[in-house]
């Protein structure tokens, strides 16, 4: 990957996440602020790249550290956004009916 | 054994198909009738992710990397099913912070590595590092300030300029290292202490009511930071995900502060308590009690009832006491309405969420913009455990802190009954005008316990 292309990948994933949530409603606010907080536990995949490529003992502590807070980041994330997500369908299943006079 | 190029490419193709997984989750995710499924797909996305990163070539450390991962998932775990709904923004605040820590972490293991192929590359990894960290200890002092282990919001004049210093401190640090590309360790020691030290004093003087804006800005620079993290280690699944987060985290917090009518440079910068501390002073008049049982005769003669619940009431686990004492009044012809303001609960739409938990119908629930003109028709204003959000001073008071936030307008009902633990001020620390008013009455005690007080009182009432 070249610079040049790390670039448009840059700008095109920024316009992409702007354009995907820019009509979201109040209510859903929350769950998708958990849901792009648990996206980014993306940062796993790279933690573990680090602490594999870690050679001294300071590298490898840190890495160590890095992988338990980015698995910590991406099933905390996951966990929480789930549960508020079960908790708003069940809602909107009981208060479905009703909603249409609103 | 697969041969390296193949490996690579199956790699490669697994972190493109985990980017779209993000992507479509996400958008899935913003409608309430996919929303759902949206998390499962982009969780779908990050085990492909994750498992597919063992193969990556020149690995080593597998036995520290395993139960590194075993270790931070089930303590996650465990948290997250234990954590109580009203508790849930702090715990994304928390769980936010330890990925800003892990991406500051990444950038740490390459900097002391000191291998960096160029200046970009060492100047990508000190930005996302800088940013990490900050996120990483402003987190978590989100996390204490909304969990109440920091009680007070603390701030001194020329706050603002040492913190200028501090962050001068930490890029210069960072630029000097970007320009050795192999830099000493003390010096990028230096730099992440300074990081560290920023993200303390950028976010002990921010007012607990601003917290929501604040953890859903660290949440977007969390996502920059993994981007950058990304450019570094070449991994375009991070650089994508950490890119789309960082934008989507920019636009809804700016969707959070205008609902708070608060620009982020207010939020970030002068912050509550500027000229705080002198206005309680303009507060006169005393507050006056009420037996319950009067209150629940009230409301049972009442025409029109408009509760205005508050994140009190969350935390009381009052709910689903309030909603069954609407529900009598409701067979008793009351109109009944839920007035929610946009910060009701810890977030926008949180108080949305602990109602819908409760059973309460979607066309009783109303906003800010729909209701507030119906409190001058309503005849009581029932007020569980909110307060901020329903201070006249917002209105009128321009020395006030919150002056221009706008409010739920309870104070114009023809009674104002506020259900309330104690005399004490509110989350944000300002005396509420709308306690000592003519029509307004006190309720004291646990929002659970006067429910029920209140329910028997209706059905005395006959």
């Amino acid at each position: 990957m070249t610079g040049m292309v790390a670039l448009y990948i840059f700008m095109l994933a920024a316009f992409t996440g702007y354009e995907v949530i820019s009509r979201v409603p109040v209510i859903l606010h929350t769950p998708l602020m958990s849901g792009s907080n648990f996206v980014h536990g993306i940062v796993l995949v790279g933690a573990m790249v680090a602490l594999g490529n870690a050679h001294t003992t300071l590298e490898k502590v840190i890495g160590v550290i890095g992988v338990l807070l980015a698995a910590g980041n991406a099933v905390g994330g996951y966990v929480v956004t789930e549960r508020m997500l079960e908790m708003f369908k069940s809602s909107g299943a009981r208060g479905g009916g009703k909603r249409g006079a609103h | 054994m697969l041969d390296e190029a193949t490996r690579d490419w199956i790699i490669q193709a697994s972190y493109f198909v985990t980017a779209a997984l993000f992507i479509l989750g996400l958008k899935r995710m913003s409608s309430p009738v996919t929303a759902r499924s949206g998390i499962t797909w982009a969780g779908a996305g990050m085990l492909v992710a994750t498992a597919v990163t063992f193969a990556f070539p020149g690995m080593s450390n597998y036995e520290l990397i395993i139960p590194a991962i075993l270790v931070g998932s089930a303590l996650a775990w465990w948290s997250g099913k234990r954590v109580a709904i009203t508790d849930m923004p702090q715990m994304i605040a928390l769980y936010n912070g330890m990925g800003g820590g892990a991406a500051a972490a990444i950038a740490a293991v390459e900097l002391y590595h000191g291998e960096m192929e160029s200046t970009a590359a060492a100047a990508l990894a000190v930005v996302g590092g800088i940013i990490g960290a900050v996120s990483f200890a402003g987190s978590g002092i989100a996390f204490g300030k909304l969990q109440g282990l920091i009680k007070r919001s603390i701030r001194f004049p020329g706050l603002q300029i040492i913190n200028l210093l501090i962050l001068v401190a930490a890029v210069g640090h960072g630029a000097l290292i970007s320009m050795h590309v192999t830099a000493p360790t003390t010096m990028v020691t230096g730099m992440f202490v300074f990081a560290l030290i920023l993200g303390v004093t950028m976010t002990l003087p921010i007012g607990g009511a601003d917290m929501p804006v604040v953890i859903s800005l660290y949440n977007a620079l969390t996502g920059l930071a993994v981007g950058f993290e990304g450019f570094v280690l070449n991994n375009a699944a991070m650089i994508i995900a950490g890119t789309v987060v960082g934008s989507a985290g920019t636009l809804l917090t700016q969707l959070m502060a205008k609902a708070m009518n608060r620009s982020l440079g207010n939020v970030l910068f002068s912050g509550f308590g500027d000229t705080g501390a002198t206005a309680t002073g303009t507060v006169t008049g005393s507050m006056k009690p009420i037996e319950a049982s009067d209150v629940g005769v009230m409301m049972a003669f009442a025409q029109k009832v408009i509760v205005v619940p508050g994140y009190g009431m969350a935390v009381a686990q009052a709910q689903h006491k309030i909603w069954e004492l609407c529900q009598l009044l409701i067979d008793r012809g009351v109109n009944v309405k839920f007035a929610i303001h946009p910060v009701a609960g810890r977030m926008p739409g949180h108080m949305n969420v602990l109602l819908a938990e409760a059973g309460v119908p979607y066309d009783l629930i109303a906003d800010l913009d729909e209701i507030n003109a119906e409190f001058e028709t309503a005849d009581v204003a029932l007020i569980i455990g909110a307060n901020d959000v329903v201070n006249p001073v917002a209105r009128n008071d321009k020395s006030s802190p919150i002056y221009g936030m706008p409010i739920l307008n309870a104070d114009k009902a023809k009674n104002v009954i506020v259900i309330k633990r104690g005399q004490g001020a509110g989350f944000s620390g300002i005396e509420n005008a709308l306690f000592y008013l003519d029509n307004t009455r006190m309720l004291y005690g646990d929002a659970q316990k006067a429910g029920a007080e209140l329910i028997q009182a209706i059905k005395a009432a006959g």
